[in-house]
């Protein structure tokens, strides 16, 4: 068991370069907790446990409360995301003009529930209150690009795109 | 020679609908005809009419060109650059005449607006602080810093100006309240978390005229005597933070931020704080929270932020909308500003039109315009040619009004009188195939999800409310549900910690108010008049319109379609999944909801 773990450990340790450099960007400012939770989540694409411990060590914080403020707020995440994350607006407009359908016929394509990631991790389904584009509902926004008046027949072609 | 003006709008909505890919093929047509120096294409920010995105005007003789896409462009050069023939097809054409209007003034959409906050969205360059400053900017900072801080808080208070976050708080009473707070720090934090789904004024504000909302926090600085300031911005919001970003630099650079503004002793230091996604944040005392690292959870006021605010300290919070009014009145003056509106609601006041609307996008009108102009005039009507049936007003927080609300002049108390609230500006437009209680049971599915779980009545109150809206959609309601929903709504009204939660009965109570019949089918009848609660309806095809052409057949997913080639198909009811897919696929409508 225990030359299991070392095994483990040698093989896959934790690179804490990245959380050292954000803790570095932000030190001495006053409620930085926040965006040094969104720097860890920029730089490693979730918020792993092991960068967690480390920024509670080094603030002098309990890992308590950094994971209260952690699931308090929709963008973190603490397992790993696909490479793409699918958001799917579910916004009055957009609900009002389809946004359920649009969100069915992506769960069927996927195979996915919301918030779930493919096996590959391709892909991660996301729904979101509102992206402000309501002129174009419905709307789904792939990573940094907005998809409007969407119909079901055109989501497999967008997923091609990826 | 003076170079012609070629703007295209980039703001959220229209590079979504590839106005970027619009203005490389531009640039390229015009090297390619080697007339480049004879134009100055400008990326600028919203022009407010996203249903036609994207969005070209050439100046000097305004002309309106709409959904203009990459492949258009050498079309467009060629015949209006070049030989000044207007390209007619991409003319925006009226809905109602089919008449294709040159001149944006001329637009039905634009015709009715008073465009002062919005002024210089669509116009200017937001990237390029010279254009802001070319058309008065940071004109209404010099004029408040020439007057004593008591003097800028009596402008505002005589403008009339009132929150336009929500809530409608007096302005100049708050900068008061802050001023008049003991502190030897104060803070000015400007709302940005644009949470209301439907509602997205603050952030075309900040794509399209960053320095506006800049000036207006500096004016409220000086008076309230602060020197340090946050906007909170929704991290969902990427342009606009990046916008925003390269503002404050700007602004840094000449001097209206830092140290020293303008060579008086006056000193202002702004940042940006992304928010990290919760709805509950745009409640004052949570985004505080939030900017200072912790859960965004609300606090019992008083004491209100005026005294006790960021990190303790008196803050003057205030709501982008707002802060963008400020330059306004400074450069008008209070008196000239407050000759808009009605009594009790100065100025002008942005809405996001958006749902079952010939013209979606936003809107600045004067406070008093009917809800019917709103919709009718500028919004063009109801899509499709189809029948009106409810506005809703003021996002998760606000209620919604029927046809006999329409004439309702629009300023904070008329509506609040009425079950709705002005909150952010969202006004979601719905028609016959809305169903009343899928909304009141969609927004509560919204508040409850975002419910903080800091007070019980917001807590458990609302999940309650939602499970029996949930039950009576489903086709499960029972008789005494609707006084039950009632006794609840009042009682987390009354005893909610903040406005989250005292708001969040308002969708149910105004549908309730005005739709009860709905809700009574619902429970009693087991109908949805709609069509939306799928329990609740079955698809059946009418025999006589039916041709028999099998698209219906084939496209249903779980083959409860039946019938012979050319004469008419038949549902089974016990198969059928209720998905709506061959009602969308019928050309003859012969599909219908029972």
């Amino acid at each position: 068991m225990k030359e299991n773990l070392e095994k483990n450990y040698t093989e896959d340790p934790f690179d804490y370069g990245a959380v050292e450099e954000v803790l570095e960007r932000y030190q001495d400012q006053k409620g930085a907790l926040i965006p040094i939770l969104q720097a860890i989540q920029e730089a490693y694409g979730y918020l792993p446990r092991e960068a967690l411990e480390y920024t509670a060590r080094q603030l002098r914080i309990p890992l308590s409360k950094i994971f209260g403020v952690a699931t308090f707020y929709a963008q973190f995440h603490l397992t790993p995301r696909g490479k793409n994350i699918i958001r799917v607006c579910q916004g009055t407009a957009c609900h009002v003009r389809g946004g359920a359908k649009i969100l069915q016929t992506l769960k069927e394509q996927l195979n996915l529930e919301v918030d779930g990631t493919t096996e590959d991790l391709k892909f991660t389904l996301e729904s979101v209150a509102c992206i402000g584009a309501c002129g174009l509902a419905p709307v789904i926004m792939i990573n940094d690009d907005t998809f409007g008046r969407l119909t079901p027949d055109k989501i497999a072609e967008i997923l091609e795109k990826y | 020679m003076e170079r012609r003006r070629i703007l295209l709008c980039a703001g959220t909505g229209c590079i979504s609908s590839g106005s970027l890919g619009v203005k490389e093929a531009l640039l390229k047509e015009l090297e390619k005809r080697g007339i480049a120096d004879q134009y100055e294409v400008v990326t600028s920010g919203c022009h407010g009419f996203c249903e036609q995105g994207p969005i070209v005007i050439v100046h000097p003789e305004d002309i309106f060109y709409c959904r203009v896409q990459a492949e258009d462009v050498p079309e467009l050069v060629e015949e209006y650059l070049l030989n000044n023939r207007v390209v007619e097809r991409l003319l925006y054409k009226d809905p109602v005449s089919g008449e294709h209007i040159k001149n944006h003034l001329e637009i039905g959409f634009y015709a009715k607006q008073l465009r002062r906050v919005l002024r210089n969205c669509g116009v200017i360059d937001p990237e390029n602080i010279n254009e802001y400053l070319a058309r008065g900017g940071y004109e209404g900072l010099k004029n408040a810093l020439q007057l004593s801080q008591l003097e800028v808080i009596e402008e505002v208070k005589k403008s009339g100006l009132r929150g336009r976050g929500g809530a409608g708080f007096p302005t100049g009473l708050k900068w008061e309240f802050t001023y008049k707070a003991q502190g030897d720090k104060k803070y000015v934090v400007c709302n940005a978390d644009e949470g209301d789904p439907g509602a997205f004024m603050d952030r075309s504000v900040l794509e399209g005229d960053p320095h506006a909302v800049i000036e207006g926090m500096l004016i409220a600085a000086y008076a309230v005597g602060a020197d340090e300031g946050y906007v909170y911005v929704r991290a969902e919001y990427p342009l606009a933070v990046k916008r925003l970003r390269l503002a404050i630099e700007a602004a840094n650079r000449h001097g209206f931020l830092g140290k020293n503004i303008l060579g008086t002793d006056f000193s202002f230091q702004l940042k940006i704080k992304e928010g990290a996604g919760a709805f509950v944040c745009g409640e004052e005392t949570a985004l505080l929270a939030s900017i200072e690292g912790e859960r965004g959870m609300p606090r019992p006021r008083p004491p209100f932020p005026a005294n006790a605010g960021l990190w303790g300290k008196p803050t003057c919070l205030n709501n982008v909308e707002t802060f963008a009014n400020i330059p306004l009145i400074f450069r008008l003056g209070a008196e000239e500003y407050a000759k808009v509106g009605t009594e009790r609601s100065k100025g002008t006041k942005i809405f996001a039109l958006t749902g079952k609307i010939n013209n979606t996008g936003l809107a600045e009108v004067p406070m008093g315009i009917t809800m019917r102009e709103i919709i009718f005039d500028i919004g063009g009507g109801i899509k499709g040619g189809k029948k009106f049936k409810a506005v809703q007003i003021g996002g998760p927080s606000g209620g919604c009004l029927p046809e006999e609300k329409l004439d309702l002049p629009v300023d904070y108390d008329s509506l609040t009188a009425a079950g709705a609230m002005m909150g952010s500006g969202g006004l979601v437009v719905m028609d016959e195939e809305t169903c009343m209680v899928d909304l009141a049971r969609f927004f509560l599915t919204f508040t409850q999800k975002e419910s903080c779980g800091k007070c019980t009545p917001c807590r458990e109150g609302t999940k309650r409310m939602l499970e029996i809206l949930e039950r009576i959609t489903q086709g499960n309601g029972e008789d005494g549900d609707l006084e039950m929903l009632e006794d609840l709504a009042v009682t987390i009204k009354d005893t909610a910690l903040c406005g989250l939660g005292q708001t969040a009965p308002n969708p149910v109570l105004s549908t309730l108010r005005y739709f009860r019949d709905e809700y009574e089918e619902h429970i009693y009848e087991k109908k949805c008049r709609a069509g939306v609660c799928t329990n609740l309806v079955s698809y059946y095809i009418v025999p006589e319109k039916c041709v028999g052409c099998t698209l219906c057949a084939r496209n249903c997913p779980v083959n409860a379609i039946s019938g012979e080639r050319k004469s008419p198909h038949e549902i089974d009811p016990s198969v059928c999944i209720k998905c709506g897919v061959c009602y969308e696929k019928c050309k003859f409508n012969a599909i219908i909801l029972k």
